[in-house]
């Protein structure tokens, strides 16, 4: 217990957890935008549109988020000379956020057309025999109704984006749980059951609750037919 | 009976296709229209013509293209080779003059169609208010007198699910006469009702046919097209085999085929 408390005592263990919370909930609100503006583009009526949503979805489904992550730093950073602030580490934050969100925007896009699989194709057709354009039925009808069906894929997507948040160590955030951990491990060898329990038990901790009201709320919101 | 219906149909709706009538061609018309789904020949050299007014009843044995040919009207199928025309103008390809087009076509379908994310006076207000910016107050009691007239209105802010077949399918006239059209296209309408749920659908048909709208029925209800037709086609295998009034065909049918599927409905 002592080894516990000592641990606690000596490194900032929340403040840890803080940081890949806000990596998730930035790069959820942004892969969520990116997901929705791709899903439109791969249902929309023009061929062109769908194609450049398609591609994007199969590449960044298929690349290692790792790879992503160096790319952000050795890649856009280093060599595209793309900066968010002078200073390095909200700089290598926001580098993660981008890297996060682009990768999750393909799952988010995945999971809504799920949810659109579930909306029977008469509800868009009711729309358009009423004259409605396409972006009225989508906004109108199609997408609350996807949305509603992809609660759950959609809370496993904002799951793995909480796990997958700690490959921002790879974007050199040097402050959140994976690169904490290490960097403990490293100076208390003794210790390193202690610290793997205390950072496995923190994202259970975390992610229970998520998962718990991602069923509840699939439940709740499920469109009745 | 065509002067009552003359009589009784010079509400607001009706003004602007009055044109129809001046210009003297029929409101909808369809000629040499053809249309494969993959190899299969689904409408073959169909022509149809149908005058403001008229209310058309189309029937024929499952497959034989009548549905298709419905939904080809406000082109929700594409056809390969004729033309349709509404009004005079040709079917638009796609965009803004599409919409506008089925703005004008209402279609009542045979799973209902709600939006199951929308109330029923939503479901009836929503294109009024978005296709036509007509402004909610407005558009509320639009919708409120649609529903009263289908005998629904208690109903107003319940979920479509909540209701039955037959008050849903009466909500999906309402949400279709609520854009004013100038025709009505039903697609099988009281084919997915339970029994006892037909006739309030049909009564409402029946009251609007009598009310002089233009109307295209692809029905199985034999005693609807007798009693509310004009003119009645009978399709099988992609073609119109016979065109004629209720009685002609229903009491002289002249092609075989035709007897032989009104020997099959109407022995029961």
């Amino acid at each position: 217990m002592n080894e516990f408390l000592q641990l606690f005592s000596q490194y900032n263990v929340p403040g840890a957890f803080l940081v890949n919370i806000e990596l998730t909930l930035w790069s959820a609100l942004f892969s969520l935008i990116l997901g929705v503006v791709l899903l439109m583009m791969r249902i929309s009526p023009i061929s062109s549109l769908r194609t450049v949503a398609g591609a994007y979805v199969e590449f960044f489904k298929n690349m290692p988020l790792t790879i992503i992550m160096v790319f952000m730093v050795l890649g856009a950073f280093a060599q595209l000379k793309l900066t968010f602030s002078n200073s390095f580490a909200t700089n290598f934050f926001w580098l993660a956020v981008t890297g996060l969100s682009l990768y999750t925007a393909a799952f988010v896009c995945e999971s809504l057309r799920s949810g659109i699989n579930t909306v029977p194709l008469g509800q868009a057709e009711a729309a358009r025999a009423l004259g409605l354009n396409f972006m009225q039925s989508a906004t109108q009808i199609i997408l609350p109704q996807a949305f509603r069906g992809s609660v759950a894929p959609l809370g496993n997507t904002l799951i793995a984006l909480l796990k997958n948040s700690t490959v921002a160590a790879a974007a050199s955030v040097a402050t959140e749980t994976s690169s904490l951990m290490s960097e403990m491990i490293e100076f208390h060898a003794n210790s390193i059951v202690a610290i793997f329990l205390i950072f496995a038990f923190g994202y259970v901790i975390l992610i229970i609750p998520i998962g718990a009201l991602t069923t509840v709320l699939s439940n709740k919101l499920a469109v009745r037919r | 009976m065509s002067d009552i219906k003359e009589n009784t149909m010079k509400t607001r709706e009706n003004v602007a296709s009055d044109t129809a009538m001046d210009s003297n061609h029929p409101l909808v018309e369809l000629s040499h229209v053809e249309k494969h789904f993959g190899k299969l020949h689904v409408l073959k050299d169909i022509n149809l013509k149908v005058n403001k007014g008229e209310v058309l009843v189309v029937v024929g044995p499952s497959g034989s293209g009548k549905s298709t040919m419905c939904r080809t009207i406000n082109r929700l199928e594409t056809i390969d080779s004729g033309t349709i025309r509404i009004d005079g103008q040709p079917l638009p390809q796609e965009g803004k003059d599409l919409a506008n087009l089925r703005a004008e076509v209402g279609m009542v379908f045979q799973q209902f169609n709600l939006f199951a994310n929308k109330t029923i006076l939503e479901n009836v207000t929503l294109a009024p208010v978005k296709v036509r910016h007509m402004d909610r107050k407005e558009a509320d009691d639009l919708g409120m007198d649609l529903l009263a007239r289908v005998g629904v209105e208690n109903q107003a802010n319940k979920m479509p699910s909540q209701l039955s077949g037959g008050q849903q399918q009466r909500v999906a006239i309402a949400r279709a006469l609520a854009m004013q059209p100038k025709i009505m296209l039903f697609d099988e309408p009281t084919s997915a009702l339970d029994p006892e749920m037909v006739n309030e659908v049909l009564d409402v048909m029946m009251k609007l046919a009598a009310e002089g709208m233009t109307m295209i029925c692809v029905t199985h209800e034999m005693g609807f097209a007798r009693k509310a037709a004009d003119h009645v086609v009978f399709m099988a295998d992609g073609r119109i085999l016979e065109k004629g009034t209720p009685d002609q065909f229903f009491d002289h049918p002249r092609t075989e085929r035709a007897k032989d599927f009104l020997s099959k409905i109407l022995t029961h």
